[in-house]
């Protein structure tokens, strides 16, 4: 009896958990947060002032010019001419046609529409992981796609009237060029890079060559030399499109960086892989296109990712030799004495570059949300 | 026993041509054929276009007049010029710019790299901002805004904007006052080479003191005293002075001090600043590459924050900054060719353009602007690779 009594009186088991504490004020909440991201030492203190100041100075100018005293409907540029007018957004509305067909005839423009829609059809399917149907479409995309935007943009057969290259421009050639150059480079990258690593002295030195001496130049010396010595490569009385110049610059020139991208892919595999494609019996193409590759180019998509983007940002290079880019169509449009003003250049110049930020920067998020999706656990 | 040697040393048997050596030998010959055969074909193509054009073929034109200004230079330079002359401005203004591109773009971009990662909120997020920005938009396009959209609109001469120091800018461009040194300032010069050369050697010194007896020496002072009080002591004893040429208007433009055309000034911004963003990226990578775990040894060693920064996580991060940031630098160099849109005569401008559409020797300067450029690669890639010999990591 009694020792039930003392054990009655010494222990206490609880019998139900405590309720939770709050966490301290100073590890939590906003209040913590500012403390530990915003003042944590004096100095930090002082950078975040100066960095406020610095907003504060910067930021009601610029909203003010951008969309406080932006002019975004008028006639002509007279609204724009006002003292204290913002961007002329009204000017680009107005020249919007110029910017993304460029000189294509307006009755026809119907072709290049159809021609972004088709592609937009094809491209989504083909970056949402979880559809069907990859090769079939990427076949399409990369191409049945290109042949299908040359007949309807060029026309000359079915029935279409013929538009000269000379009259593409704007946003499409912009596109046309990025969208040639990938399809082109990643296929002789790749070759390019597998020649690289032969054991045969004379494949390997000729890819080596080709490599190097694209990498070493601008692009600007490329496009210069397609544009004036191509036209002395090929037999006498044939004539090569201008366009076509520049494409096959681009091509080659950013062959030479997706090979040295694919390089890395196939270096970073462990020997061990090639050894078992070999040990299986499979023939070099087989192994390649079976194990080496397929690893290779994973471990490498973001490195092609961005030579996509290095590349699309290239395309701008083609206005320097006489083609109108989204880029060159700006800067036409620039001088144009209907809208002068004096922030019409700026405006063009932003608009052109909000349109290259939402490409390139669409491109990056989605490498690395393939990167992260890709990532099937041999992180070091 | 000699049988298993026999069977070794003998391949095993394979028709003729299933043999891999001799498949190689034949890809090889495959190759080398097409190859052959391309290049005499466009030799021919190449060679019959030119007859029609009736163009010839050489590089003699380097020793006539290249008849044309150029309005930038730094070497004496007139329309008599040669044209080997007017090759060698834009060569060196190529590699003016690029210079003083790369030094503004590894400091910024460094400053970048450590802003985005630092743990104040609000300095991380501005440079992420900067950084995604300014690499997603093309180069060109930023030198049209800076030329085109900043430069050109400034105002004129009469109203130009003035900062302190003699600094002017105005459409024409920026004016900076010229320091114009006296006789007596090379003891100056020579009394700092002499103060650079002694610290050095106290530093070894020191070095090897710290490294024996683990007593340290303040060698950051020892530096600021001989480097700064050294020159100061002797500019005054000497009575060395320096006077200033200050940008003064005359007439209907400035002159006096540097003049910088628009186009420099543009060239420069735009090069800097794009590839601060990535030279940022490439700093903040490396950076984020030393393990943690590096600076939890090196602060159970005992390291003070100096040393542990100093000595073990800077030479960690530099390993992997270095490769990139060379061919950042030149990227930079080879971007500088885009002053062609812009007009700053540098090497594409004079050469590839006003060169070669007066001579129309298209061969011969295609040929010639890309050695440069390969000659510039090819050094940076050299040094490239004795930087990472000397630094790489000797595993077993």
């Amino acid at each position: 009896m009694s020792t039930t009594n003392a054990t009655k009186e010494i222990s206490f088991v609880r019998e139900e958990m405590l309720p939770e504490m709050p966490a301290p004020s100073s590890v939590v909440g906003p209040v913590a947060w500012i403390r530990s991201s915003l003042f944590s030492s004096p100095g930090n203190s002082i950078l975040t002032i100066a960095s406020a100041l610095l907003l504060l100075w910067i930021m009601p100018p610029l909203y003010n010019f951008l969309i406080g005293n932006a002019v975004f409907i008028a006639e002509d540029g007279a609204a724009c001419r006002v003292e204290g007018a913002g961007a002329c957004w009204a000017f680009i509305w107005s020249r919007m046609d110029f910017f993304i067909y460029g000189f294509f005839p307006a009755e026809e423009q119907w072709r290049v529409n159809i021609a972004f829609a088709l592609g937009l059809v094809l491209i989504v399917p083909l970056m949402w992981p979880e559809l069907p149907f990859k090769v079939v479409n990427a076949l399409a995309f990369f191409v049945g796609y290109p042949i299908i935007v040359f007949i309807l943009l060029s026309g000359g057969m079915f029935g279409l009237t013929e538009v000269p290259t000379v009259n593409w421009g704007g946003l499409t050639v912009t596109l046309i060029i990025g969208l040639v150059g990938i399809v082109t480079s990643l296929p002789l990258g790749i070759v390019l890079a597998l020649g690289r690593q032969s054991k045969m002295p004379v494949i390997k030195s000729v890819c080596v060559m080709f490599i190097e001496l694209w990498r070493a130049v601008p692009l600007i010396t490329v496009l210069f030399m397609a544009s004036v010595m191509l036209p002395l490569f090929v037999p006498v009385g044939v004539s090569v499109d201008k366009l076509l110049r520049a494409l096959v610059g681009v091509s080659l020139f950013s062959a030479a960086y997706m090979a040295e991208v694919v390089r890395g892919g196939l270096q970073a595999l462990p020997r061990g892989q090639y050894e078992a494609a070999g040990a299986l019996g499979l023939n070099y193409w087989k192994s390649m296109s079976f194990i080496i590759l397929p690893q290779a180019l994973k471990h490498v998509i973001p490195g092609i990712v961005n030579s996509f983007i290095a590349l699309f940002k290239d395309t701008s290079l083609v206005s320097i030799v006489g083609i109108f880019d989204l880029l060159n169509t700006v800067q036409a449009s620039n001088s144009d004495l209907n809208w002068a003003s004096e922030q019409q250049a700026v405006t063009g110049y932003i608009f052109a570059a909000a349109v290259f930020w939402v490409f390139c920067f669409s491109m990056s998020r989605y490498s690395i949300y393939m990167e992260h999706r890709l990532h099937t656990g041999h992180k070091r | 026993m000699a049988d298993i040697e026999a069977r070794q040393k003998s391949p095993p048997k394979t028709s003729f041509w299933n043999d891999p050596k001799i498949r190689g030998l034949f890809y090889q010959f495959v190759v080398m054929g097409a190859l052959a055969a391309f290049a005499i074909f466009i030799a021919l193509n190449t060679a019959a276009n030119l007859a029609r054009q009736g163009k010839t073929t050489g590089f003699e034109f380097f020793f006539s007049t290249a008849g044309f200004d150029i309005f930038f230079t730094l070497i004496p330079y007139s329309r008599a010029s040669f044209y080997w002359e007017a090759f060698l401005v834009g060569l060196l203004n190529t590699l003016l710019v690029s210079a003083i591109g790369i030094v503004i773009a590894t400091f910024l971009g460094f400053f970048l790299g450590i802003a985005r990662l630092s743990p104040n909120w609000i300095v991380a997020r501005i440079a992420t901002v900067y950084v995604e920005i300014i690499r997603n938009i093309p180069l060109l396009l930023q030198l049209f805004f800076w030329y085109f959209a900043v430069l050109k609109t400034l105002p004129g001469v009469r109203q130009s904007l003035e900062f302190a120091g003699g600094t002017i800018l105005n459409q024409r461009g920026l004016y900076l006052a010229r320091p114009l040194p006296d006789d007596n300032f090379t003891f100056v010069i020579w009394a700092f080479l002499i103060a650079i050369v002694a610290w050095l050697v106290v530093k070894a010194w020191a070095k090897r003191r710290l490294e024996s007896t683990g007593k340290r020496f303040p060698v950051a002072w020892t530096f600021l005293v001989l480097v700064v009080f050294l020159p100061a002591i002797t500019w005054l004893t000497t009575g060395a002075n320096v006077a200033f040429e200050y940008p003064e208007l005359s007439g209907f433009n400035f002159v006096g001090g540097i003049e910088l055309p628009p186009e420099f000034v543009a060239l420069l911004l735009g090069l800097s600043l794009y590839t601060a963003a990535f030279i940022g990226e490439t700093v903040r990578a490396g950076i984020l590459a030393v393990d943690h775990g590096q600076t939890e040894a090196a602060q159970s060693l005992g390291f003070r924050d100096g040393d542990r920064l100093r000595l073990v996580v800077i030479p960690q991060a530099m390993r992997v900054i270095v490769p990139p940031l060379t061919s950042q630098y030149l990227n930079l160099t080879k971007n500088s060719s885009l002053a062609a849109a812009i007009g700053y005569p540098e090497l594409v401008s004079v050469f590839l353009g006003t060169t070669l559409n007066q001579t129309g020797r298209a061969i011969e300067v295609v040929f010639i602007t890309m050695l440069v450029y390969l000659t510039l690669s090819l050094v940076t890639s050299v040094f490239m690779n004795w930087y990472n010999a000397r630094v790489a990591l000797v595993e077993r």
